[in-house]
Order: structure tokens, then sequence, then C-alpha cells
């Protein structure tokens, strides 16, 4: 019933980028590791490799002592290793019992037997605990639920090893509880767990032992008992985390530059009222789904907005694009670099001065003009690239956010929304854009900080606005400012 | 976090290489057909034939050049063809109503001239408005309009054919006949416009709108670009290009008919996929359409000119040429 891994000098490269340097690691049977790491650090390749999406570049897997070149998830499963993913696998418009048995349907003769899929849907459901007709769509379903139908999938398909990314970034704390209830009796069972997360309180509480990750290489590997939840964060970060952050600036005490009164996405975000001064950092906290993003792009105008008013410099305006928030002095970077962020297939010039470029047509785009603005931009944000002339998809996470954040920068506004701004970034990287966010505040600049990384808020901000299920909660001044005082507001628990 | 290593390239080496050669792939093509026209026969490398081709070349090239800005932007019209039918034929029953109300003869045709550009203008900012605030895929829409187009010139042709006035059609031929320093005009034309097309495209603020929708529209949308505006600006540009096609056009033959146009959707796009533009949009050419346009009629010419393969199959060598470049293609993005 159980699942031995083993992993010899695992080396992954894309392209030129090596995320994996040679990682040597053998997992017991009926344990659950906690897998820890920053964004980058190279966990979820290493789990994408167990679970055959992705393939090793060099070294050995060893799964029971032989070893395993899967071309695919499936090869993967057929020996009961299954993962879960963040971002669910489902096919929405299913049935709960289509999806437990998509592409392993069960048949009799040439026609599906429903009959039997459907007690045996329900016999896994069981077993997650969830009491719910296995034909009901996925669709109907609240997260939890579905996140414990892809438990039961994985259950349906004789799992071994479960891994589990950042399980509970989208549970409530009730449902967080039941998860690591069911997690203990899988455990008892023999199933080998592996559980990424950034909650350190969660890994310290549910797991037998933890692994650390950094820049691509094992840093650690303790009993969960020996491992203080300080001493967590500073394995993963690498130094001690006060050097990470400069050191904060005095709140600034001048008129607001931009006010916004109940601000209403439907859907997203209710009634939300908060202000921002100029040379302020202020901090939006949450959990995945609490509407911060969604809030943003409302007073973008990317989203509908149904109510609320919004004064920038003192003059109460509408936006109904992001143009007009660029015209008007806000600008706005997404949490998703690729999809919303920058254009990958683009030169580095072409991205820089996309949302400025009528500065340089006059009429005629001055392609001279635009390569002295990438030199400075270059120097300003530290963007390292061998050549000017790339594109932007040659350039590693943390300077592709460099990049995008001199992009949003190029047009000069008054208030700049970062979402995400060090998603996917390597510590060196982040720790050089925390630096040019303080500098953009010290020269004057409003910034918003959107950040699902808590030491990051607290690190960098001078007020947390604080996000749970479309409601801004409370601002938290910097005095105020600890993990579990977010924690329990973004929750609820308090 | 769970994005983080696909962030980076799969391999930034390859492309480089490939684009290198690929830029040059239309241009060593044509020059490789050209040797094969002149072996096969002698009267291909003649200035006449030359001359032909380009001047045939200049309609498809023309509405090629528009059609290049919308793929870039993503997008595709498949009804310009047909576009082109309408236009010929509304501009010829135009300038034989204008004709007698206008007591100029040449009054009417200038009139009826630029009718053809004004209802190219219209037409391509219906497209645009459509699939922008209509928000319907451009394929659907102009798949629609390809048969709309089409429908209404057969109605008002009656089935046959719109023929032009014999008086006007003697003011109007030299805009196809005629020469400038021993270059007919519609090549003139379609030199102006390649050259104006090349300039927007690279050198003004709209044309890297075009190129940044075409390579990922979200990422113009949050970048501030206007991106409906942008979109319905390229139907408008093709639009006139196929007007501008259309007008230069009509003097030759001085009717339209309801196979007029018929297949230019067909060649225009396959212009700009073999000048190396993908489909995809994002990045493309007009320097590349206009050889991919040459390289087409070229491809004809010689089927003329030689017996090697039948005439009849000239669509069917096009569509083949179009295939092996999408094949050569593949993988690249």
């Amino acid at each position: 019933m159980s699942v031995a891994i083993e992993f010899r000098e695992a080396v992954k490269e894309f392209g030129p980028v090596r995320v994996l340097h040679g990682v040597s690691l053998a997992l017991q049977p009926g344990r659950i590791y906690g897998l820890l790491g920053e964004n980058g650090a190279g966990k979820s390749t290493l789990m994408k490799i167990l679970a055959g999406y992705e393939a090793l570049t060099e070294g050995d897997l060893l799964v029971d002592g032989t070893s395993r070149r899967f071309s695919g998830s499936r090869q993967a499963e057929d020996l009961g290793i299954v993962l879960i993913h963040q971002e669910f696998n489902l096919a929405e418009d299913l049935t709960i019992a289509q999806n437990i048995f998509l592409g392993h349907e069960l048949k009799r003769g040439f026609f599906l037997d429903d009959a039997l899929m459907r007690r045996e849907a329900r016999k896994a459901l069981a077993q997650v605990g969830l009491q719910i007709d296995p034909d009901t769509r996925v669709r109907q379903l609240i997260v939890a639920e579905k996140q414990l139908v892809e438990i039961a999938r994985a259950l349906a398909r004789n799992a071994r090893l479960l891994i589990m990314d950042e399980p509970t970034a989208t549970l409530t704390p009730g449902e967080t509880e039941r998860l690591f209830e069911l997690m203990a009796s899988l455990k008892a069972l023999g199933t080998t767990i592996i559980y990424i997360s950034h909650k350190l309180d969660e890994v310290e509480r549910t797991t037998d032992e933890v692994i650390v990750m950094r820049d691509g290489k094992l840093v650690a590997r303790e009993p969960t008992p020996a491992l203080t939840r300080h001493e967590m964060a500073n394995l993963m970060v690498g130094r001690e985390l006060a050097d990470l952050f400069p050191p904060k600036l005095a709140a600034p005490q001048a008129v607001p530059v931009l006010r916004v009164t109940g601000l209403t996405v439907p859907g997203w975000a209710t009634e939300a009222s908060f202000e921002v001064r100029p040379g302020e950092i202020l901090g939006f906290a949450g959990l995945v789904g609490a509407g911060r993003t969604e809030l943003f792009e409302g007073l973008l105008g990317i989203r509908e907005c149904s109510a609320g008013k919004v004064e920038l410099k003192g003059r109460e305006i509408t936006l109904r694009n992001p143009r007009d928030a660029a015209r008007l002095g806000l600008t706005y970077l997404s949490e998703d670099r690729k999809g919303k962020g920058l254009h990958v297939n683009f030169g580095l010039r072409q991205n820089l001065t996309l949302m400025a470029l009528e500065r340089y047509a006059r009429p005629w785009l001055k392609p001279k003009a635009e390569r002295d603005a990438l030199q400075q931009a270059v120097a300003d944000y530290g963007i390292r690239t061998g050549s000017l002339e790339v594109n932007a998809a040659a350039l590693s996470g943390g300077n592709q956010q460099k990049l995008a954040l001199a992009k949003v920068l190029h047009p000069e506004p008054a208030v700049v929304v970062l979402d995400e701004p060090t998603r996917g970034v390597d510590i060196g990287a982040k720790r050089e854009i925390y630096a040019l966010i303080q500098q953009l505040a010290l020269r004057g600049l409003a910034v918003i900080v959107i950040s699902s990384e808590l030491m990051e808020l607290i690190g960098l901000c001078h007020r947390v606005a604080v996000m749970r299920a479309g409601r801004l909660l409370c601002t938290l001044q910097d005095a105020q400012l600890t993990e579990e005082e977010l924690i329990a507001h973004a929750t609820g628990t308090r | 976090m769970q994005q983080e290593p696909a962030d980076t390239p799969r391999s930034p080496r390859l492309p480089v290489r490939w684009g290198a050669l690929h830029g040059l792939g239309p241009v060593i093509g044509l020059l490789l057909l050209c040797v094969a026209g002149t072996l096969l026969n002698g009267n291909f490398a003649t200035y006449d034939n030359i001359m032909n081709v380009l001047t045939r070349t200049a309609f498809i090239g023309i509405i090629a050049v528009g059609m290049c800005f919308v793929i870039i932007s993503g997008g595709i019209d498949l009804s310009v063809g047909s576009m082109a039918a309408l236009i010929a034929g509304s501009v010829i029953m135009f300038m034989n109503a204008m004709a007698p109300v206008l007591g100029s003869p040449l009054m009417a045709v200038a009139a009826g001239m630029v009718l053809a550009v004004v209802l190219g203008a219209v037409f391509g900012l219906a497209h645009g408005l459509l699939i922008t605030k209509g928000r319907i895929e451009p394929f659907i829409v102009t798949l629609g309009t390809l048969g709309i187009f089409r429908a209404y010139l057969t109605y008002f042709s009656n089935g046959g054919a719109i023929t032009l006035d014999n008086e006007l059609s003697d003011i109007y031929s030299p805009v196809y006949y005629a020469n400038l320093l021993g270059v007919p005009f519609p090549v003139w034309v379609f030199v102006l416009v390649a050259l104006a097309g090349g300039i927007i495209l690279n050198r003004t603020a709209y044309g890297r709108y075009v190129q940044a929708i075409g390579s990922n529209e979200q990422v113009a949308h949050y970048a501030a670009v206007d991106v409906h505006r942008i979109k319905i600006l390229t139907y408008m540009l093709l639009g006139v290009c196929v007007g501008i096609a259309t007008l230069l056009y009509v003097p030759r033959l001085g009717s339209a008919s309801p196979t007029t146009g018929l297949l230019w959707e067909l060649e225009a796009i396959a212009a700009v996929i073999v000048g190396g533009t993908v489909l995809k949009g994002g990045a493309g050419s007009i320097t590349g359409t206009v050889v991919g346009a040459i390289l087409l009629s070229v491809i004809s010419n010689i089927l003329n000119l030689t017996s090697i393969i039948s005439v009849y199959l000239n669509a069917a060598v096009q569509g083949f040429v179009i295939i092996a470049v999408a094949f050569m293609q593949r993988g690249k993005r």
C-alpha cells in the first residue's frame, strides 16, 4: 500500500536556466512531509517531476527502488503518485463521478458502467467525508468541496503518495481542520503525503518532517519538532529575515493622493474604502479569493463597478479602462506576469515603453529615444540581461519582474498598485525589488502592495489593509503588524 | 509559485537562428522561382512580363498589406474578396448613375473612386464594431459578411454583370492601364501602400499597439492600450486597402460580376502567411507580405507560361504553398 521515493542528483533545466541543482532526497512511506521554500525555490518543479508533469534533465527518480522516467502524469498515477494542483484539475461541467473516473472510465463491454462508477465514487467521497451526490456537477461545488473531490479522485486511483500544493490557501479554518483530520487518517492507512505550504503554523502542526529548498537546492531536512517556525523561515530565506527589507521610513503625513470610498465590484468586493498618501506604502492582505486583485481591477475599470467614489489628487474621477487610469496617474502591475504583465515575445524596449508610447511618437516612433530609455531603466532597476535586443522571455523571472516594474512606472504615475510584486522571483531579486519599492515611496509615489506573503507586507508597509470575502475589514498600523494579527483578520478568527 | 519554472524560456537560442533564416525564406523562395521561370520560358524574364506580374500582384498585394495588420493583431478577415466584388459593383452603379447628375463623367469617376475607399472603410468599421463591441469571433463575423457581400452583388447584378458605361470606362481606364516612367500606375500605388504600411506598422504607436494586441491582448489591455479602438482601426485600414485595390481593378474590365474577387481572401491571407507572418499574430512584416504576394503571382505566371502544371490548378498550388509554409513555421511559437 505504500511507496518509497528517492531522488538522486536531480537536475532540471528550462533552456539555459537551471532550476534544480542536483537534489538528492529519499522519502519513507507513510509519513507526512512538509515541503518549504520561497517562490522559485524549485519545490513545484521537483513535485511536477515526481508526478510525471515534467521530466528530469539529469539524475534519477527511483520509485520503490526502480528508476523511473515518466512521460506523463498518467504513468505516475499508475504507480499511485498523484499531485493535487492548487488550481484544480476538474472539468467543471462534468459530474463528480465523471470527474473521479475521467480518463480511467470503468466499462462493461463497449459501454460505460455508470452504475458501478457512481457506487465507487460514492465510496471514495465517503472516505474523504463529503456527503454529496456523485451526480452533482462540479461547477456547483464550493472550493473546499472541489478539493475533497480531487482527493477522492486520487483515492479512487489508489493513490499511495499524495502531493498537496497549498491545499489550505482557499479554505476556511473549519474546512482546514477537516482536511487535517483527513490527512491523519490517510497517513494511518499508509499513504505518504507531501504537503507544500507557506503557512508555517500548519506545517508545524501536521507534518512529521520538514524539507526546505532554496534556489533549486535542498538546504535542510529535519524532524518537524526539531525546528521552530522562526528557524523554518530563516532556512527558507537563507538569511535573517530582517536583512531582507530596507529600514522602514517614517509614515508620511501628507494629504492622501488617492481616496476610494465604498467601491463595490459585484461578486468580488463590497463597499471597500481606503486612502493612500504620497510616499506611503499601503499593503493589502487577505486569502486567495478575498477579492484584493478584483477590487483593483474594478478600480481600473477592467471589471464593472456598481458603486463607489474615487478621488485622485483631490478630483473625483471615473475610470473606464486602464488607459484612463494611466493618463490620470494610476498604474497597475498584474500578479499574472506572463498573462497580463509582459509581452514575453516582445523585445525589452517595446515592453518598457508600451504604456508611455505617446511620448516617443511625434508622430513617428523614435527607436533611439526608446533605446536610451531602456538603457536608463536597465541601470535604474538593475535588470540583468546579456543584450538589450533580446525578448522578455529570455530574462529570468526576477529580471522580468523588474522590467514589468519599470514598465508600469514608465508613465510616471502618482499612484502605483503592485500586485504580488515578488511572485516567482528568487530571494536576491526580492531584496532588490523591496529596495526599489521603498525608493519609489521616498520619491513621493503612493505605493499599494497586494501580497500573499505576510512577511513581505510586515517588512515593507506603513499600513496594511486586510480583506476577507470581498470586505475590507480593517487597516492595521505599523505597530500592530504581526503575522498572527494579519492571519486572524484574514481568516476571520477575530 | 506554481508558475515559476515555466516562466523560463524553453530554448532561446533556436528561434534566433531560425528567425534569421526565416526572414529570408520568402526572398530565397522568390529568387528560386524566378530562376526556374527564366529557365523554363524565355518570355519570363522580359520587362513586359515582369510589369504584367507586378500589375496583377498589385490588387492582392494592396489587400495583403491591410490583411497583414489584421493578422498581426490576431484577427482574420475572410470577406475581402466578396467585399471587393460588392465595392466594385456599387462603384460602377454609382458612376453610371452620377454621370448624368453631375454632368461631368470625370467628376463621376472621381467621386466613384472616393466612394470605393469610403465603402471599404465603412465595411471595415462594421467588422471592427461587431468583433470588439459585439464580442464575436472575427472568423465568424467575416464568414458571415463574405456571404452577405457577395449575395448583395449577385442581387444587384441580377446574377449577371454590372458594366460601366463606355464613356466612363474610357475616362477611367488610364487608372489601370497608364504608365508612369514605364511602370504601370497600379504598381506605383502598390509601392506607396506598402511603404505607408511599413511605416505605420514599425514607426507609429498605432503599429506597436497592433503588434502588442496580437502578441497578448490581455497584456496590452492592462498596459493601457485601447484595444477596441486599435482593432476597429485595423479592420478599417484593411477595408480602405480593399477599396484602393478595387478602384484600381474596376477599370481593368469595367464590370463586376458574381465571380469578381473570387478567392482573393485565400490569396491575400496566403501572401501574408507565406511572407512569414504567423497566423496567431503578434509579429509580422510588410516586406515579407509584399514578397509573399509577388511570389504567389509569379507561381501563377509560371503556370501560365509553361505547361508543366495546368493553369486550372493555380489555386491548388497556392493552397499547397500556404500549407507547406505553415508546416515550416510550426513550433515557432
